[in-house]
């Protein structure tokens, strides 16, 4: 017998059903959230070849003990004001070489940011989140004195520039050229305050 | 007057629901792009510590994740109240966590072996002995990049 209306019409009242159920099924998965966090080097584990021989007073030696006390150049210190005395060291350029530093130009500090080394160690004893604070407080002095320059140089801070630079966006956003100039920026405000943070293995006294 | 019969109150008109499956569709989308999928539950308390001069880690498929804290409480009889180290869905020591970065680069695609980074999610009261041998270990395998990830915020409320 032939049909006199085509098809019948698929009853589509069930699809909000359906819908809701996978609806809550991802929002019961569901996690927005990136990760962040403090980015670091870690030494390789195979000496270098030749001894480097740096002098004392290009090192700045923070030592935090297993009651998350600090200890800054041999004198105890609070970590609040960690930040403004690594930036002194960083910026002290003895040397005179360096004409972007503000720094005291103190003979028995740190001789330019180049050669400044940032020395952390730590108990086994010492408490994690000391420990993040403490870095926190090394990186933000880093992070404070390249903001400064690029905001001389450039006007914008290096740390907007910095994420602009790794944000994978940007990628499809700028030109070849465009990114090869930020990226050329990102170095040169690098290379002045070069991050020279090294961890040495920890002690358990 | 007959043919005007009144109304009776209450007899609303029905609202068409005919949208409703294409409101759902359009949160369902949305959540279906943005969902990440969670791929190893915690078996360690995790209270991340806060600091505020982060960067964040943009592509996924490039992190290896080393969870490390307290045993819940559920694991607490078995395990102890020690931190411990927690490598995808299980409890692990400290000689397999080399082994297990190694395990893990294998798994991903050639380009990206080179450009992996760790990242360490440590509870806020472990100790550094703990995180001092795990980088020790890294170092072994050659896993230098590593990211201690925190939550934003500021950081002297660590301390507290």
């Amino acid at each position: 017998m032939p049909r006199r209306k085509g098809a019948p019409e698929v009853n589509a009242g069930s699809m909000a059903d359906i819908a809701f159920l996978l609806l809550i099924f991802f929002l019961v998965t569901t996690t927005i959230e990136t990760d962040a966090g403090l980015d670091r080097m870690l030494p390789p584990i195979e000496p270098p070849d030749q001894d480097v021989v740096i002098k004392q007073k290009n090192i700045f030696t923070v030592n935090i003990n297993k009651n998350g006390q600090l200890l800054v150049e041999d004198e105890l210190m609070q970590i609040k004001d960690l930040r403004a005395a690594a930036i002194a060291f960083l910026e002290n350029g003895a040397d005179g070489s360096c004409n972007y530093c503000k720094g005291k130009r103190n003979p028995s500090s740190s001789d330019n940011p180049t050669k400044a080394i940032i020395s952390l160690k730590n108990d086994r004893e010492t408490k994690y989140s000391t420990y993040i604070t403490v870095q926190n407080e090394l990186v933000g002095a880093y992070n404070d004195l390249r903001d400064r320059e690029a905001e001389r140089i450039f006007g914008r801070t290096f740390v907007e520039m910095e994420s602009q630079y790794l944000d994978p966006k940007n990628k499809d956003l700028m030109t070849e050229t465009e990114l090869e100039k930020l990226k050329d920026n990102v170095k040169r405000i690098q290379d002045m305050f070069p991050q020279k943070l090294s961890e040495a293995e920890t002690t358990s006294n | 007057m007959a043919k005007f019969a009144k109304k009776k109150d209450g007899d609303l008109p029905a609202v068409s629901t005919a949208s409703l499956p294409d409101i759902v569709f359009m949160l369902l989308f949305f959540f279906m792009t943005v969902t990440t999928m969670k791929d190893s539950s915690l078996l360690v308390e995790n209270t991340l510590p806060s600091a505020s001069e982060i960067k964040k880690l943009e592509k996924k498929d490039r992190v290896i994740y080393i969870y490390v804290g307290k045993p819940t409480r559920e694991y607490e009889k078995v395990f102890g109240t020690e931190p411990k180290i927690q490598l995808n869905d299980k409890f692990a020591n400290i000689d397999e966590v080399g082994s297990y970065i190694l395990a893990e680069r294998a798994k991903k695609p050639q380009e990206l072996q080179n450009v992996l980074t760790t990242a360490l999610k440590v509870d806020e009261d472990a100790n550094m002995g703990l995180i001092a041998d795990i980088k020790q270990e890294l170092r072994k395998v050659n896993a230098l990049k590593v990211n201690y990830t925190t939550v934003d915020g500021d950081a002297f409320r660590n301390l507290q």
